[in-house]
């Protein structure tokens, strides 16, 4: 009785493990095809079209995490493949600089405005 | 004085930003991934359409030819318009073509060929579009033009046309 007890418990952790890693590894594949634009379509993501470009694209993702590839891993590959466009998070370089760096710009003129105007009605 | 200034600035940057949209309207909105040209085809295992071997694609390019791996289906409308192309550079002696069938249905794919002409030397299968996924693509038809040395030249998305040959026809000079 006391054995069964422990193979019964052995095969729920055995089975649990497994349902688990299988989730884990379903919610990676819908994080990351949310990320990826949907090349043939029309604003959007892997995730959202079920054109054959998009799901043979969900197909090689999930292949790429069965073999133990991590998300950044599977990024890289895709841009590799296709371009950085492929991504909705465009990286920081000479193309991009102007659309990372204007809003910290816009910001900072907003906040030396109200600085200013603060400072113009105390005195 | 300030206001002067002021107006100066404001007037600057709209301009800039008029500037900018326009140029960016100049730009097509057909988004063409050109990274893979002049990097080596990715290594694939795929099984023949017509005696259902597996292949290595690494085995396929090794003559000293310029090789077309031409990204097909039985469905897709503007494959059938290429097709005169790919048969007439088919007769061609410096250049191989090989088939990749997209997402098909293999009897489909059999008699399109069988009523069209079968310009490949080799007919691969791509049953889920992984294959073609991993080299890039996405969507047919898709022409990759490849040096024995299975570096990518060129890449024609969309169905070759008349102009599609003339640039083949100057990379085998």
């Amino acid at each position: 009785m006391k054995y069964l007890k422990f193979i019964i418990l052995f095969i729920f952790c055995f089975f649990s493990f497994f349902a688990n890693a299988e989730n884990s590894n379903n919610e990676l594949l819908n994080k990351i095809s949310k990320n990826i634009r949907c090349l043939i379509c029309q604003g959007q993501s892997v995730y959202d079209s079920q054109s054959d470009f998009a799901i043979s694209m969900k197909l090689v993702i999930k292949k790429k995490l069965e073999e133990g590839s991590t998300e950044s891993q599977i990024y890289e590959y895709l841009k590799n493949q296709y371009g950085e466009w492929i991504t909705y998070d465009p990286e920081f370089n000479k193309n991009t600089f102007f659309l990372w760096l204007f809003p910290i710009f816009i910001f900072v003129v907003g906040v030396w405005l109200i600085i200013r105007k603060i400072k113009f009605y105390k005195l | 004085m300030k206001k002067k200034t002021l107006l100066i600035i404001i007037t600057i940057f709209v301009l800039f930003c008029f500037v900018v949209l326009l140029k960016g309207l100049s730009n097509s909105n057909t988004y063409v991934p050109n990274t893979k040209i002049g990097k080596q085809l990715l290594s694939f295992k795929a099984k023949k359409l017509l005696n259902n071997e597996e292949v290595i694609s690494d085995e396929l390019f090794f003559e000293n030819k310029i090789y077309l791996l031409n990204l097909w289906a039985s469905w897709c409308v503007p494959c059938r318009t290429e097709h005169h192309i790919l048969m007439q550079l088919s007769s061609n002696p410096f250049v191989r073509i090989i088939g990749l069938n997209y997402k098909d249905d293999l009897t489909n794919a059999k008699k399109f060929i069988n009523q069209m002409g079968n310009p490949y030397s080799e007919i691969l299968i791509d049953n889920d579009g992984t294959i073609s996924i991993e080299l890039g693509a996405y969507g047919i038809p898709e022409t990759f033009i490849i040096d024995k040395n299975k570096i990518i030249l060129k890449k024609f998305v969309g169905p070759i046309n008349d102009q599609s040959l003339k640039e083949i026809e100057s990379l085998l000079k």
